[in-house]
């Protein structure tokens, strides 16, 4: 960026005070009439501004097809800040934010408005001194993407001027398999290089899930037993109390495996399963998540080592809930799972027999995303076989949301005279513990999209590899049959719990 | 002012209230500990509940068990009270600990038995410091002593002096923390315009420790000389930089909304406002470690004092 030879006299390493600022830039949001834009991404550009972290002058452009001035578009994001915000909401802040919007009306093949959306971007250079630096955060089905970043090169919004940056930034789903997930790539790549574009998985910007490295790299006590020697299995849970809400669309056409396991699960299971990396920059990072993807083989046999489900009617926290086939929008022949669960295996000295179980579902017993390590038993224990009957394996769980924190169970004497041995946990509360309201993931993630700093996102690579360990598995059920049914707001279909039995487990309940 | 849930403990001990601590969290269900760190202010009876409100507020951020000392009159029986109580929604405990008598010499004899394990010690002189932290007997325990020059009642300009003549790594003043937001702005108006800086000033009211403690740390950065100019206030209102470039301000007159100007740009406003205690607790509590920027502009502020004795310390 500017000044390679300039070396600020006012910044030194040591200073760690003073927070990273993004030079001056801007963000353009294509989709900003969404959910997510509503609910995340305006709240959390309103957070960095409350918490000083945007650069003075930041200006926010929304695109979409709706007929706004800019204080219509004011108006909105005013709202979805008031009641989304983490932070207080402070009129001067909001002032200062305010100034640098603007709402650009258009569809995405409309060259008249991507014409004036040039203009308003050096418009906003001139005026509010942007720099030149501009990140499209396109908050759109991948359908679009196409055109829109078409007419971003078209238009000539694509290529930076000197000593300035563009960045695209996309959302998941990257793509629906590994062909779809190429084409995507194959559009953007073919305007945006590698460095420019960031892929926002926002779990992985989530304290808990950074933390990971922290916990696993930082101590002692840890990474001697996270082996096979040590470990019996890892179980991976991202569990939905809700059904599929207004998304049926998306829904039917992605199911469960390709919805959250393909990105959040897996890129969970590469943190966990990773070696150390040489430092925690965005190369080394991946060189170590990529070699763990690398390193995945599935189990010979799908039929016994996958296991798929559909909710249906029943009660769920003391409410009574549809069946997914009976939800609007749904076909009543829909073989689409909501729950899905699958072994995986990694093939490397460190992992060898230790199964990693994972399971993503919709309407489940309670809203949780956990990751389990199971360790083997100890090896002899010197009690009688009554004293240790209520003792089960040692596990270390990372609870990512909610409620982020880590818990270790462990056996312990029940006090009385005989010597009998439970299980009891020992627990870490993040929320407890540290910060009370930590950042939202997406704060950190634009954040890092304006600084340019990209080791929370995951490269095209990596994206492709975890394709083509989901891709034989939804090929597989495609093939054969319709997934099994559970009742809403239980833990997911019998076959799942067959599937652990038959590697002598047990799901835990998380 | 015994809040809800604090037990009144008088004539008491150190023991009597480490028991009090753990009967309150047996009660409320979890004899758990979640805390980070200890923290121990001293003060005056009639700032002793602003002191508490506010750490009970950066606590949140980093649940600390809170001991906050008052220190009474000298003379007759020593005496130790105490209201002892565990915080409700979040997971620190506080204690508000009154010494008189001969006990007030002593305070650092309380303490040392209800420091947590292990973890970190702060201690946080509200209003007035001793003129040595770090060779106090409270400061001695402490892994981190803060000070806050410009809340003494008279003579803050020398208290910031004091302060910075007796610097030893762990200490730090809210002077300091005051100016973050500033200091980043500035570095980072320094990214957008790379240029050698010729001269600077800063502007503030008359008697600022945070707006001296700013000229000394852009006079140690920037190798050049600072003036220090008087304004209405409040606290900063205008820093500017003469660069080879040209001229690159920061102002802010009304405590909230700043305008940063640079020679051909356009102005930008930013939001910096004076920012609240606990917020300012807060941020010191995140790190532990000496800082050696603020050693370093605190050993400038020595030396330009000596250079020109009239201009600070008054």
């Amino acid at each position: 960026m500017t000044g390679t030879t300039f070396d600020n006299p006012l910044r030194d390493p040591q200073d760690r005070r003073l927070p990273q600022i993004a030079g001056p830039c801007g963000l353009v949001i294509f989709g900003v009439t969404g959910d997510l834009s509503r609910k995340k991404l305006m709240p959390a550009i309103y957070d960095l501004a409350n918490r000083g972290l945007l650069p003075p002058g930041f200006s926010l452009v929304g695109f979409a097809r709706r007929d706004w001035a800019d204080q219509d578009f004011a108006q909105i994001v005013h709202d979805s800040v008031k009641e989304h915000s983490r932070t207080a909401f402070r009129e001067e802040v909001w002032q200062q934010l305010s100034e640098g919007f603007r709402f650009v009306p258009g569809d995405f093949s409309d060259d008249v408005a991507f014409d004036a959306l040039r203009q308003t971007i050096l418009d906003l250079d001139k005026v509010r001194g942007t720099g030149g630096n501009h990140a499209f955060y396109l908050s759109i089905p991948p359908r679009f993407f196409a055109d829109v970043i078409g007419q971003l090169k078209e238009h000539g919004l694509a290529s930076p001027g000197e000593d300035s940056w563009r960045r695209v930034v996309v959302e998941k789903p990257f793509g629906s398999n590994l062909e779809t997930a190429r084409e995507l790539n194959a559009i953007i790549s073919e305007v945006f290089p590698p460095e420019s574009v960031f892929r926002i998985d926002h779990y992985l910007g989530k304290e808990t899930v950074q933390n990971i490295l922290a916990m696993r790299f930082a101590n002692a006590m840890f990474e001697p037993i996270w082996n096979s020697n040590y470990v019996d299995h890892v179980q991976i849970t991202m569990a939905e109390d809700i059904g599929i809400g207004g998304r049926a669309g998306y829904y039917d056409a992605i199911g469960a495996a390709r919805d959250v396991i393909q990105n959040h699960l897996l890129q969970l299971m590469a943190l966990i399963a990773m070696e150390e990396p040489t430092s925690f920059d965005a190369k080394h990072l991946r060189i170590e998540k990529q070699k763990v993807l690398e390193s995945v083989v599935l189990p010979r046999r799908l039929d016994l080592s996958t296991a798929r489900g559909q909710y249906t009617e029943g009660w769920a926290g003391g409410v009574k809930v549809p069946g997914y086939t009976q939800e609007e929008d749904i076909p009543d022949d829909s073989a689409t799972e909501t729950f899905a669960a699958i072994k995986l295996n990694i093939e490397s000295r460190r992992w060898a027999n230790v199964p990693f179980y994972i399971r993503a579902g919709k309407r489940l017993g309670r809203r949780v995303t956990e990751v389990a390590v199971v360790f083997k038993r100890a090896p002899h224990l010197p009690f009688s076989d009554t004293a240790v009957e209520e003792l089960t394996e040692n596990a270390l769980v990372i609870r990512v949301q909610p409620d982020e924190g880590i818990t270790i169970r462990f056996g312990s004497k029940v006090p009385g005279p005989t010597m009998e041995i439970r299980d009891v946990s020992m627990d870490f509360a993040y929320g407890g513990s540290f910060t009370e309201s930590s950042p939202e993931a997406y704060e950190r993630l634009i954040l890092d999209v304006l600084l340019g700093e990209p080791p929370l996102f995951p490269r095209h690579e990596e994206v492709e590899l975890s394709w083509k360990i989901l891709d034989p598995i939804v090929e597989y059920w495609a093939r054969h049959g319709r997934p099994d049914t559970y009742p809403s707001g239980t833990w997911g279909p019998e076959s799942a719990v067959k599937m652990l039995a038959r590697d002598g487990r047990v799901w835990r309940r998380p | 002012m015994t809040q809800p849930g604090m037990m009144e403990l008088t004539d008491t001990s150190s023991s009597a209230i480490a028991a009090e601590f753990l009967r309150a969290r047996r009660r409320a269900g979890s004899p758990a500990m979640g805390m980070v760190m200890t923290l121990v202010f001293v003060v005056d009876e009639e700032d002793a509940e602003d002191a508490m409100d506010t750490a009970r507020a950066a606590s949140r951020e980093h649940p600390a068990r809170v001991l906050g000392l008052i220190l009474g009159n000298p003379r007759g029986p020593a005496q130790v009270d105490a209201q002892v109580g565990i915080g409700s929604g979040w997971t620190g405990e506080t204690a508000l600990i009154r010494l008189s008598g001969e006990v007030t010499k002593h305070p650092e004899s309380v303490v040392l038995p209800l420091l947590l394990p292990d973890s970190p010690v702060v201690v946080w002189w509200p209003t007035r410091a001793p003129a040595d932290p770090a060779d106090d007997p409270l400061g001695k325990l402490a892994k981190r002593r803060i000070t806050d020059a410009a809340a003494v009642p008279r003579s803050k300009s020398k208290a910031m002096f004091t302060q910075c003549r007796n610097y030893a790594p762990g200490n730090t003043d809210l002077a300091w923390t005051r100016i973050t937001g500033w200091r980043a702005l500035l570095a980072a108006a320094l990214d957008q315009n790379p240029a050698k800086v010729l001269s600077a000033s800063v502007t503030a009211e008359r008697i600022s420790p945070s707006a001296d403690l700013l000229s000394a740390w852009l006079a140690d950065r920037l190798k050049i000389e600072v003036t220090r100019k008087s304004s209405d206030g409040p606290g900063i209102t205008d820093v500017v930089m003469e660069t080879k470039e040209g001229r690159i301000s920061l102002v802010r007159y009304d405590g909230k909304l700043a305008t940063l100007s640079a020679t051909g740009q356009p102005d930008r406003p930013v939001a910096l406002k004076l920012r609240e205690m606990p917020e300012l607790l807060a941020e010191e509590l995140r790190r532990l470690d000496p800082d050696d920027i603020y050693a370093a502009t605190v050993k400038k502020m020595v030396r330009m004092h000596h250079a020109n004795p009239t201009a600070e310390g008054s």
